[in-house]
């Protein structure tokens, strides 16, 4: 009963106070409260996250699942971070209070935790981003086919962004005068019609439509009467 | 004579059908190939450090004004919200935004909303702001707020209280005791807010939280990946007054400041965004290549169908 009923009172007074506080100066306060709350819980929310992170990857290395080797890695790199960056391994002295042990800058270069951010975790985010460039181009090949008259209109599209974001489009394009009537077949002009125009109605209907979408939910979660967050026990 | 004419056709039958069997044997083209063209393309311009000339559009232009615009010794502040990953398409118009408003002589104000977003941050205050206004001081011009984990709760609660949100700065300094933050609590004590956003949380949320709570209070402007760039439409010129989109937005920004804010020394640390127009150029030139001949290779291969029909 407590399980399910304080739940749904936390969540129906956090929302009807959030709701009233935008339209209500007088309970900013509250809201304010009700905000900090959630900060603070979405700062527990990693304490969880890293307890789940060892759970599962414990289990794996454990029972010797398939990629076991890759869990035993992320442990390893997760407990390196943890003890770099709690203990402050390497970290210079702070010249404010240079006699205080641990009062240092843990994050310069010459500390393990920013040596790791700055010569591992940067460039290897880094390199797996760019690794789509790749993809992109052999997925590019495979499957951006002039089948039907939606996917025509899709690749001359694609032709005119990818141009226009590049000088090609101004070197193809360029020499019509931009005041001239043929103005609008210039790369820049096509780009900004299908950006501003086009796409930008097809998001506003998407957006508006997320709102609403949003809105309705958040008013059956706040009346209780979508309650599908909770355990299902 | 009959017989040569039907030898002759006979043989162009044979070409054709050879060609044309070639280019429908491209459809199974081992992607290795079109990895090293992409290599290729993007490496030898790196290497030639292909340059090209860029033409400032709207957006980079109106994102320029914004800045230009607010009374020189502004509050700013400055929202890193991406990481390492989208490092390449960012860091460039970062670094040609807080020249900029350093130039402009405003205060800035940094934070993040991404956990990553704070050490970029702080590279970009030690190799353009430290590099080019020295004369800038933590404190009194400029503040490193760090990261907060909140997302949009951050934004929001920052519309009325910032000191709730952020009691110290990211040294541990008390906000109060610092004079660049002395008597501000709230989002609408700023003239300009910048975010450079690689997605949730990022401008969008900027949009929804900070503007749709005080819409006139300040100028809000963002720097955007290409691929989140359609969300950010909707809200340009009007609650975003500027939006560089990608590594061309930023090369055109860097364009426009540059020509009126040149520096000494160190000027490829405001070229980056123009450094990496080469290889893009190239790239997508690769790419469109590479669609048309997906197309031919596909059109070849029905044809060949046909003709053994």
């Amino acid at each position: 009963m407590l399980k399910r009923t304080i739940p749904i009172l936390i969540l129906a007074t956090s929302g009807a106070i959030l709701v009233v506080a935008y339209f209500s100066p007088f309970t900013t306060n509250w809201s304010e409260v009700v905000l900090m709350w959630f900060n603070i819980l979405a700062a527990v929310a990693y304490v969880l996250g890293a307890g789940n992170l060892l759970a599962v990857n414990l289990e794996k290395v454990s029972s010797r699942r398939a990629g076991w080797a890759y869990a035993l890695i992320t442990l390893v790199a997760f407990a390196s971070m943890l003890t770099f960056g709690l203990f402050k391994i390497g970290g210079v002295p702070s010249e404010a209070h240079p006699d205080v042990p641990y009062a240092g800058d843990y994050e310069s270069t010459q500390s393990a935790f920013g040596w790791v951010y700055e010569y591992m975790l940067s460039p290897l985010t880094a390199t797996m981003f760019a690794l789509l460039a790749f993809y992109v181009a052999s997925a590019a090949f495979r499957a951006f086919r002039a089948k039907n008259l939606e996917s025509i209109l899709l690749l001359g599209t694609a032709f005119i962004i990818l141009l226009a974001q590049t000088a090609a489009g101004m070197f193809l394009t360029g020499w019509i005068p931009a005041d001239s009537v043929f103005a609008f077949l210039r790369f820049d002009s096509l780009r900004i019609a299908i950006t501003e125009y086009i796409q930008t109605a097809g998001m506003r209907a998407i957006t508006i439509g997320i709102a609403i979408g949003i809105a309705a939910t958040s008013l059956r979660l706040i009346l209780g009467v979508d309650r599908s967050y909770l355990s299902k026990q | 004579m009959t017989n040569t004419s039907h030898s002759n056709h006979s043989s162009n039958a044979t070409q054709s059908s050879g060609i044309r069997g070639f280019l429908a044997g491209l459809s199974s083209l081992d992607r290795r190939w079109i990895f090293l063209g992409v290599a290729l393309a993007v490496g030898i311009p790196i290497l030639l450090k292909l340059s090209l000339p860029e033409v400032p559009g709207p957006m980079a232009r109106a994102t320029f004004n914004a800045i230009e615009k607010i009374p020189s010794g502004s509050r700013v502040l400055l929202a890193f919200d991406y990481d390492p990953a989208s490092q390449g398409e960012l860091q460039p118009m970062a670094n040609a935004l807080v020249h900029h408003c350093a130039s402009r002589g405003h205060n800035i104000v940094f934070m993040a909303l991404w956990p990553l977003g704070k050490q970029l941050a702080d590279k970009t205050i030690k190799d353009v702001l430290k590099e080019f206004h020295p004369e800038y001081v933590e404190g009194t011009n400029y503040v490193q707020l760090g990261f907060k984990t909140g997302n949009e709760g951050v934004i929001k609660l920052m519309t009325t209280a910032i000191t709730e949100q952020y009691p110290n700065d990211a040294s541990g300094a008390a906000l109060t005791d610092i004079p660049l933050m002395s008597g501000v609590n709230k989002l609408s004590e700023f003239k300009l807010i910048g975010t450079i956003s690689a997605g949730y949380p990022g401008a969008k949320e900027w949009v929804q939280y900070a503007d749709g709570a005080s819409p006139e209070a300040f100028t809000l402007v963002a720097g955007s990946t290409g691929v989140q760039v359609s969300q950010l439409l909707p809200y340009y010129p009007k609650q975003l007054e500027g939006l560089l989109v990608a590594v061309k937005g930023a090369a055109e920004y860097e364009m426009l400041v540059t020509e009126k804010y040149p520096v000494a020394r160190h000027q490829g640390r405001l070229e980056e965004g123009r450094r990496r127009m080469g290889p893009q150029l190239v790239a997508h030139l690769l790419v469109i290549g590479l669609i048309v001949l997906g197309n031919v290779a596909m059109i070849a291969a029905r044809g060949a169908k046909g003709g053994a029909r």
